[in-house]
């Protein structure tokens, strides 16, 4: 036990120092310097993981809040803080890789000013400002409670319906919007990742993602705090993530076949087939554990049902990636310097750590089971 | 509008486009570079059926650009008289304007602490006063001719027609990703200048307006949907609540 905390001490002190000594020569030298990055590659690791795959997984937030305080499915409420807790240090982290990742970032606040509703980008921009405050605000009671300020809580709670819908609605543009960017590629991007549904299928796996990340995370959680699980409660996102993945299945193979791509999946052999291999391993990872999460033997273990939840994460994960790098042609001879690894593990360290501080200092997961059973529809919690 | 018509035909790899566009920039002037963000033109060389031939390549300024689209504050601007220009100053180096040229022009200042990008100009400044761009002015051949679109048009068909087994029948730019002002005639396939072939016809703008155009009605009906929900499970949980309550026999 002690040998294993010492590890992963070290483990975690070696990453940030990494991931200092990266940031150091990304704002000294510039991102030439500590990237891979070239004009044929503008975007890589930073904004194909840190942007895309945190957002996405950040979206178990506006899925969890938006089942319990608009569809008033009230088993989901235990799962209500930690999941915004996640979803809001998701987006302070993605804010973070952004910083990292623009060439100037002190001119970022112009998106704010300078208006080109043209640019999905700046679509992007205002999302991810407006969902972080409402994240925060969703957030701020656990805060508040813990310093006493109990007016402040009080407010805070009284616009949790209204924000939750305002979150929905920007989560669902910010989702689909990180798809969208990639539609004014038609020649760049892969045939079998293009399409013009892309914002769709964006959304559609992000709910997934988001959902397989709460099981992720309350596996982690509990095994880190030593809590009981909440299968019955997990076992239901299961179900819903199989929907959702199985939505998104069907999305995208009815677009395949749509667009006349369906064979292009066949070129698994030969020269340019690493798009097809890769196109199947993301489908293998996206089927395997929704086909499974079907049987409720598998839903009600626990230990299946993490890792139901991990490799649906990995399916997720490698999707984003796919989109970002395999499914452009210098994304194939693309790969992360060793600073860009540093500077994303150590942001994920980061993350992690302040989840542990929160659940630690606030009460992130107590609290709604007391009073489940007075009415609950009155006594609104964040 | 003002636009280039670049002649692949009568090209012979001088150089003297790429001189004076370093000099009219004030850029270092390096032999055999790659567009770069110092060196807005280049020109090539390259074995074909026909013999060596020799091409420049440079922003194609097109009449509804990618990269001015993409841009989140407008750091890009296409002109009312042709130039696609650049404003490094208010730029916040996302680089989504090199991720979505169609044609790979715009380049990046990669070692820098304040990056910018570099590309053709245009030579906008000059044009406003009523001057051809200096790549223009410096072609001793014209095979770079600098005119309203329209008239370079007209140049380019007629030149096709009166040498049909010389020309290539296309004029490259014309009608590629809605248009360009820089414009080419070849008597190689365009692919073989690094031209990509099949473009939409179509502006590469309207793909992503497709998407951005359902946003409005997606927001309103998203919100009432959720309102409506909100609303009807709300009164689902009262119902079930009124009805426990007279279950169990207590009223409050
Ligand atoms: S060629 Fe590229 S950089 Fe030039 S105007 Fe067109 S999209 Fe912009
Ligand atoms: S890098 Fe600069 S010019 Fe290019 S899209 Fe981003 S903000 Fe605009
Ligand atoms: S138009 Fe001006 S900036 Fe562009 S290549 Fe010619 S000389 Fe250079």
């Amino acid at each position: 036990m002690m040998i294993r905390r010492l590890f992963w001490r070290w483990l975690a002190l070696a990453i940030l120092a990494a991931g200092v000594y990266a940031t150091i020569v990304r704002f000294t030298q510039g991102l030439g310097a500590a990237t891979n990055l070239s004009d044929q590659m503008p975007w890589g690791l930073w904004v194909g993981f840190d942007v895309l795959c945190g957002v996405g997984l950040a979206a178990g937030g506006f899925t969890i809040t938006t089942a319990v305080y608009i569809l008033h499915l009230e088993k989901l409420r235990p799962i209500v803080r930690p999941a915004v807790l996640t979803a809001f240090l998701g987006y302070l982290l993605v804010i973070v890789a952004l910083l990292y990742d623009l060439g100037r970032p002190w001119n970022i606040w112009r998106a704010t000013v300078m208006w080109n509703p043209r640019s999905v980008m700046f679509e992007v921009a205002w999302c991810v400002m407006l969902y972080t405050t409402v994240l925060a605000v969703e957030f701020s009671p656990l805060l508040f409670d813990r310093l006493g300020w109990r007016r402040a809580s009080r407010a805070a709670r009284s616009a949790i319906v209204p924000l939750t819908a305002a979150g929905f609605i920007l989560s669902t543009l910010h989702q689909s919007s990180l798809g969208s960017l990639y539609l004014i590629l038609p020649t760049k991007l892969h045939p079998l990742w293009y399409s013009p549904l892309l914002p769709w299928l964006f959304w559609f796996s992000a709910v997934a993602g988001g959902l397989a990340m709460v099981i992720f995370e309350s596996g982690m959680s509990a095994r880190a705090f030593g809590r009981a699980l909440e299968l019955d409660v997990l076992e239901k996102l299961a179900r819903a993530m199989t929907v959702f993945v199985g939505l998104f299945l069907f999305l995208r193979w009815w677009d395949l076949g749509r667009r006349g791509h369906a064979a292009t999946a066949l070129h698994v052999w030969g020269a340019d087939s690493l798009p097809a291999r890769m196109f199947w391993l993301e489908m293998a990872l996206f089927v395997i554990p929704a086909a499974l999460a079907l049987s409720s033997r598998w839903r009600r273990s626990p230990q299946r049902l993490f890792g139901l939840g991990c490799t649906m994460v990995g399916a997720f994960l490698l999707h984003r990636l796919n989109v970002s790098t395999t499914a452009l042609a210098a994304g194939q001879s693309y790969f992360p310097s060793w600073m860009e690894i540093a500077v994303t593990l150590m942001l994920v360290t980061l993350g992690v750590a302040a989840f542990r501080f929160a659940v630690r200092h606030l009460a992130v997961f107590e609290g709604p089971r007391r009073m489940k059973e007075e009415r609950p529809t009155q006594v609104v919690y964040a | 509008m003002f636009a280039l018509l670049i002649d692949v035909t009568r090209c012979v790899g001088c150089g003297a486009c790429v001189a004076a566009c370093c000099e009219a920039n004030g850029l270092p002037l390096e032999e055999g570079a790659d567009l770069g963000p110092y060196h807005y033109t280049v020109v090539r060389k390259v074995r074909t059926r026909r013999g060596e031939v020799y091409y420049r390549l440079l922003c194609m300024h097109c009449l509804d650009p990618a990269c001015a689209s993409v841009c989140p504050i407008g750091a890009l601007k296409k002109r009312p008289d042709g130039p696609v220009t650049y404003n490094a100053s208010i730029c916040m180096g996302c680089r989504y304007c090199v991720q979505a040229c169609p044609f790979e022009v715009p380049r990046y200042e990669w070692n820098s602490r304040a990056p910018k990008l570099g590309k053709c100009s245009f030579c906008a400044e000059r044009l406003q006063h009523g001057q051809v761009t200096a790549c223009a002015e410096a072609c001793p051949t014209g095979a770079t001719l600098c005119g309203e679109r329209n008239e370079l048009l007209k140049v380019a068909r007629e030149r096709i027609a009166a040498e049909p087994g010389k020309y290539l029948p296309k004029i490259y730019g014309e009608r590629e990703v809605g248009g360009t002002s820089v414009l080419y005639i070849s008597h190689v396939p365009f692919r073989t200048l690094g031209l990509p072939e099949h473009l939409p016809l179509e502006p590469l703008p309207g793909y992503t307006g497709r998407a951005l155009s359902q946003i409005p009605p997606l927001v309103g009906s998203a919100g009432i949907v959720l309102a409506g929900l909100w609303w009807l499970t709300d009164r689902k949980a009262e119902v079930a609540r009124a009805e426990r309550e007279t279950r169990s026999g207590g009223r409050r």
